[in-house]
């Protein structure tokens, strides 16, 4: 497969083939947006199977109703399901449109070049392009080392191509939801409790008396179970702290908004532990039974005075400590959040170190209110051999830094891509599946160096994202509502499994990842690595060996399990032991003391936007997951382009007017490629600008998407990374205004 | 038997999942929406409020709509529901003049459609769509004539508006403030 140049490819190009190939397997009637109404359709009938939703990584169960004529109608929450309560977000909602939109990807596709040089996907059969990838795999096996291929995902297709790739011999299996995202917040958890948070939160919304929110928008980020919960402590009169610099949906319900200079928010924690310590507002058995390094702690925030931390963060002392207070009365039925999106400034592990000692101070964890003990369903997998060793991994390639990463970093298997003169492997064969790498990873000319060095990139995806442009193979996977899939197995309140199961057959010539999967390993001799005949087999061992059955499942969707090891809570004065080194809660970390970085945060100033510039915040829509619902009909429907949010201070010293289209453009002198609308308003700071993540495609057969909004991916090309985990850190970029494309001085 | 909706503004997030649910449910096309969000920002940086409502038909007692369409086709039904028979119908948009909520559209299919309650799932004991799907159960619907449902209960304990009510319509969609 080796190209001397990867030449980006427009799936477009094949757009009017693509549909003809799979036009046949359409069923008659199948609704069409742009022609047909809906109101043509059937009433809906009483069947319904059961699924969990794939639109975003909460994976709330649900049930999918169909009309008379099989058509798929509907998808509503399963009441008995603990991460959604039967209530589904506007996206899970919206799932329809994920399966009807028909620029979804049709056939397997092959890169081919033609005697003219030039680059175009040919349409392939499915045991065609499975060869070229088993092949192109053992290629690079027997030339470099099965070793230097890596797997990166964003979804459920990531178990069974990560089987692969470790039978296949290789460790380097990523998702960009770890260093792009959540990693720092886990590193910190784990230096501070000796356990990470994962997902969902373990965080006791619904009984707080106080939810501290630190640049967290729940409710534009519809992680549904706490969106719900936020309103239910809404209900109880819980007092709710949101520290943003804009006047985010949370700040609205918050009774205090502390409207925060960005990128100080360690000088506001800093300052919060001190006045707790100082005041003796902790919880002084808790700190007493359960932590270590109380005495140092103190020693070191001594000088974070609520006067200090003023001048850094614009907070005035006697909010800081009102604030500081009632979180020290609602003790510990308190939760300072540790948010979700986390890679901000590169020195975040510190941050969430802070927020982790603070709710320690509060003796938050564990506790009514605070944070719950999770549990989660001990499922067996399905047998299969063991996995040989890697003989390398991304590692390697990391000089020993960000050894207290407790997983694969993306950025770091991008890096480990690229050919430098100190390695003897580099990764030369990437499966991507379900992430779009062009607009997940910061840096994205890194991105593509990357793209350039390898032999062989298969991109599975159910739509043609930018990634897809930039592949050898492209395989079309089916959506979440026409495939079975592993069994849901998340942590919660209380232990349970939920069901995803197809409501129909696929439409096109598309499969299920786990049948994509298994052929590659029958062709690659792999084969005992999947050995169930059918993939439902070895989800009905799998239920069996927890007592229930598929028949069951299919009936109820979701099976909630009694708790196996205690109680939600710790019980009064109970003897814990916590899994780090010292068996306690570390309010000063002996592991990073041991790794040469600071036990104990510590602030330090982070650059700020030069004259005329911006910093670039960026975050969610309650209707949007990522870049990949920008092109779901319905889900446009409710929001099909992001906006620039401008201080009106600002609107009027550049004589922007609402609605106006500029080009944005970066401290590194890159312009965004499209140009996007001005909001003008009050809920932004004058020193900052605000945008929805996920918008401004490219790609032109995303027809929806394509020049909608702009990417704020595309301006984020300064990335601070975090030199404890590797984290990418993605706040530090500032732009300003273009009001033309072409620039007249690079800068 | 009176139907009323009250929605919590304290508590909704302005998700917009409302109004996909009604789309799904009720099969209205993509491009048309039978209920919408409404955001209201007051006050300069950092004084500052956000009004989020989720409005629709406030299915009015005194409804310009009802009264004015040629053909009957807009009438009451039990509860105080308005509802538009789509084949008396005849898309001549009176009544989308006449509403001062703009709850109305002209469907593609040539009749007017708007907000039912989902009287459809009412009879069955179900709520309306919106109001089932809702993430942050802002909504509460009922019968206001029953001091025992979830919208007289919270109506009587909280303080709250509806929307235009110098036009007279007496409109029965309150917003808890």
């Amino acid at each position: 497969m080796a190209h001397k140049r990867r030449d980006f490819i427009k799936i477009s190009s094949l757009s009017a083939a693509g549909l003809l190939f799979g036009a046949h397997q359409l069923r008659s009637a199948r609704p069409d947006f742009n022609k047909t109404p809906f109101s043509n359709m059937r009433p809906v009938g009483s069947v319904r199977t059961s699924t969990y939703c794939e639109v975003c990584f909460w994976k709330c169960a649900g049930w999918v109703y169909k009309d008379q004529e099989g058509n798929i109608k509907k998808i509503v929450g399963n009441d008995d399901d603990t991460n959604c309560n039967g209530r589904l977000c506007p996206r899970g909602t919206g799932g329809v449109g994920m399966y009807y939109d028909q620029d979804r990807l049709k056939t397997p596709l092959i890169r081919v070049a033609g005697a003219d040089g030039q680059q175009t996907f040919r349409e392939a059969s499915w045991d065609e392009a499975l060869d070229v990838v088993a092949k192109g795999l053992a290629k690079i096996k027997q030339e470099h080392g099965a070793e230097c291929t890596a797997l990166l995902t964003h979804g459920s297709g990531g178990h069974y191509f990560g089987t692969l790739l470790k039978a296949f011999g290789s460790g380097n299996i990523a998702a960009p939801s770890y260093a792009q995202c959540r990693g720092p917040r886990e590193v910190a958890f784990i230096a501070t409790y000796g356990e990470g948070l994962n997902s969902p939160e373990p965080t006791d919304i619904r009984d707080t008396r106080c939810l501290v929110l630190i640049g967290s928008h729940l409710g534009e980020n519809m992680h549904n179970g706490q969106v719900q919960e936020m309103s239910d402590a809404i209900d109880k009169g819980a007092t709710i702290i949101t520290v943003d610099p804009r006047f985010s949906t949370a700040a609205s319900k918050s009774k205090f908004w502390l409207p925060i200079k960005p990128a100080t928010d360690l000088a506001l924690l800093l300052s919060w532990i001190h006045l707790i310590i100082e005041n003796n507002w902790y919880d002084e058995e808790y700190v007493e039974k359960y932590t270590y390094g109380f005495e140092q702690l103190k020693q070191h925030v001594k000088s974070y005075t609520p006067e200090w931390a003023y001048g850094i963060t614009t907070i005035k002392p006697d909010v800081i400590r009102e604030t500081a207070r009632e979180m020290a009365n609602a003790a510990p039925s308190v939760i300072v959040h540790p948010g979700r999106h986390v890679t901000w400034y590169g020195d975040d592990t510190q941050r969430l170190r802070a927020v982790a000692i603070l709710n320690a101070l509060l003796g938050s964890w564990g506790r009514r209110g605070g944070f719950f003990v999770p549990e989660k369903a001990e499922v067996p997998d399905y047998p299969h051999p063991p996995f040989p060793k890697p003989a390398r991994t991304w590692r390697d390639a990391m000089d020993g830094k960000f050894r207290l990463a407790d997983l694969a970093l993306a950025n770091g298997v991008c890096e480990a891509t690229i050919p430098s003169v100190r390695m003897d492997c580099h990764i030369k064969g990437w499966i991507v599946n379900g992430t779009n790498l062009i607009m997940t990873l910061p840096d994205k000319q890194k991105t593509l160096e990357a793209i350039k060095s390898l032999d062989l990139l298969v991109v599975v995806d159910t739509m043609p994202m930018e990634i897809t442009g930039y592949a050898d193979v492209v395989l079309p996977e089916c959506t979440y509502l026409e495939r079975w899939d592993d069994l849901r197995i998340v942590q919660g309140r209380v232990p349970n499994v939920a069901l995803r199961m197809p409501a129909t057959d696929p439409l096109y010539d598309t499969k299920p990842a786990y049948w994509i999967a298994k052929k590659l390993a029958g062709k690659m001799g792999l084969g005992d690595y999947f050995a169930w005949e059918n993939f439902e087999d070895s989800l009905d061992w799998q239920l069996k060996q927890i007592g229930s059955s598929l028949d069951e499942m299919k009936r109820i969707g979701v099976k909630n399990l009694p708790r196996e090891y205690g109680p939600l809570y710790f019980q009064d004065g109970e003897d814990k032991e916590f899994y780090t080194n010292t068996g306690k809660i570390e309010l000063y970390s002996t592991a990073f003391a041991e790794e040469g970085f600071d036990p104990l945060p510590v602030y330090t100033p982070h650059q700020e936007p030069p004259a005329g510039y911006y910093r670039l915040n960026y975050g969610r829509a309650p209707m949007h997951t990522f870049s990949r619902t920008a092109n779901n009909p319905n889900l446009t429907d409710l929001m099909d382009e992001n906006v620039v949010w401008v201080n009106p201070k600002v609107a009027k010293e550049w004589g922007l007017t609402a609605g106006q289209e500029v080009y944005l453009q970066n401290q590194d002198g890159v312009v965004s490629d499209f140009p996007i609308k001005v909001r003008i308003t009050e809920r932004i700071r004058f020193d900052s600008v605000y945008m929805v993540h996920g918008f401004g495609h490219n790609h032109k057969q995303l027809s929806r998407a394509h020049g909608r909004g702009a990417s704020d991916s595309q301006l984020i090309t300064r990335v601070l990374v975090d030199p404890i985990m590797g984290g990418t850190g993605m706040r530090g970029n500032f732009v300003t205004f273009r009001f033309e494309k072409e620039s007249e001085v690079e800068s | 038997m009176r139907y009323a909706m009250a929605i919590d503004t304290k508590k909704c997030v302005g998700c917009a999942d409302c109004v996909v649910a009604c789309q799904t449910e009720n099969m209205v096309p993509i491009g048309y929406c039978r209920d919408w969000i409404v955001e209201v920002t007051d006050g300069t940086y950092p004084q500052l409020e956000i009004e989020i409502r989720s409005e629709r038909c406030n299915h009015c007692d005194n409804s310009p709509c009802v009264r004015c369409c040629p053909t009957g086709a807009s009438h009451y039904v039990e509860g105080g529901i308005v509802k538009v028979t789509q084949h008396k119908c005849i898309g001549c948009g009176a009544c989308i003049a006449s509403c001062p909520y703009d709850a109305r559209y002209s469907h593609p299919d040539g009749y007017v459609d708007k907000c039912t309650f989902c009287d459809h799932r009412i009879k069955l004991g179900e709520q309306p769509a919106c109001v089932a799907v809702c993430p942050t159960k802002c909504m509460y619907f009922g019968d206001l004539d029953d001091p025992n449902s979830e919208v007289s209960k919270v109506l009587k304990k909280r303080k709250y508006k509806s929307l235009i009510p110098e036009a007279g319509t007496r409109p029965h969609v309150f917003y808890l403030i």
